[in-house]
């Protein structure tokens, strides 16, 4: 439990230092065309990753989960039909549960 | 002042809070998820808490709780942090929005997530971008600590996460968030593209959270690939017409309404 406590504390520590980089690093390195461009790229890399790691994602190997893959399907429906936010997962995570509860997946 | 530029005003101050907002309880919800796994994990109420509100970063903290979950804690520790690093490179195109320094520049750190990095960089302009980077942060935070709490103590007594398609919900809210970006321009397809495909090729082979940072290669080659001229406002958010240097590029769509939510 103890290992635990510390686990958490260093973690939370960790992350908090990371954030925090992010903000003092000096302004100057955002002057170099390549590094802005960069640093506007990674949101996208980065949750286009987290998107399909949990899209596919079965711990450390991937699966296909029908239910969730037709919720998403769902989802870039509604993304096309210019559905607001809320609708968009709303729709998402209502198509998996009720194909979930008619025993798909 | 006409009344149509009051209205217009007005729209442009509600419409970031309003985004905030809804992505914040749409998102902050999930911490019903995190609670129950991490206490599903051996991890108890008070632990899962704390881990809610002071590394309230959510992938590296449901990565934390795989490895408490497996046992290989120090690994699991490293390998969370490491997911959280991507907060640092949203820092970095944040840093310019947020306050300069002071305990405030110290608060704001902590809201440095993904959520609130797609909302601000989705609104035209810095004074909504701050808006809506203070009301997304507050609203996840409230609602991800409430809804820990919630889990954590409700743990199992729910309906189960996946019964409620609770897991779609995450990568639902993400490819909502990167899609008006996707449809900025053919680099930015490619590069959302090339992130996804590297994250999953690695997922089998790389420790959880380490495929996801490595996607950010992706990031790095398309800056070398198609780095745009410096334009006037540095990092700065996106504009609501053409990107940043988007007249240089004449691949660059409208992006019209850059609206996210």
């Amino acid at each position: 439990m103890t290992g635990i406590w510390v686990a958490v504390l260093v973690m939370a520590a960790g992350c908090y230092a990371l954030k925090l980089t992010g903000l003092i690093v000096p302004r100057g390195v955002l002057d170099n065309p390549r590094v802005r461009r960069f640093a506007e790229l990674v949101p996208i890399a980065l949750l286009a990753a987290l998107t399909a790691v949990q899209a596919f994602g079965a711990g450390q190997s991937l699966g296909m989960d029908p239910a969730r893959l037709a919720g998403l399907g769902a989802a870039v429906a509604a993304l096309l039909l210019r559905a607001p936010f809320l609708v968009v997962i709303v729709v998402a995570a209502g198509t998996a549960a009720v194909l979930r509860a008619l025993g798909v997946g | 002042m006409t009344d149509t530029d009051d209205r217009t005003a007005e729209r442009a101050r509600a419409r970031p809070v309003r985004d905030g907002l809804v992505l914040g309880l749409a998102v902050g919800t999930s911490g019903v998820a995190f609670g129950a796994a991490a206490v599903g994990s051996g991890m108890n109420v008070a632990q899962a808490c704390v881990l809610s509100l002071l590394a309230f970063t959510g992938a590296s903290q449901f990565a934390l709780a795989g490895a408490v979950a497996s046992g290989g804690l120090a690994g699991g520790v490293a390998g969370a942090i490491l997911l959280g690093s991507r907060n640092t490179l949203y820092g970095l195109r944040l840093a310019d929005l947020l306050p300069p320094r002071g305990a405030r520049k110290l608060v704001a750190a902590h809201g440095v997530i993904d959520e609130t990095t797609a909302i601000s960089l989705a609104q035209p302009d810095p004074a909504a971008a701050r808006l809506g980077f203070w009301a997304t942060f507050a609203t996840i935070y409230v609602t991800w600590n409430l809804t820990t709490l919630l889990g954590a103590f409700g743990a199992g007594r729910l309906g189960s996460p996946q019964s409620l398609g609770i897991d779609v919900v995450g990568p639902a809210a993400f490819l909502a968030l990167i899609w008006p970006r996707l449809r900025a321009g053919r680099a930015e397809r490619a590069v959302g593209l090339a992130g996804a495909v590297i994250a999953l090729a690695a997922t089998s082979f790389l420790p959880p959270g380490v495929p996801v940072i490595l996607a950010a290669t992706a990031a790095l080659a398309g800056a070398l690939i198609s780095p745009r001229p410096a334009g006037p406002r540095p990092a700065g958010p996106r504009p609501a017409g053409p990107g940043p240097g988007g007249a240089e590029d004449p691949r660059l769509p409208d992006s019209g309404e850059a609206g996210v939510p």
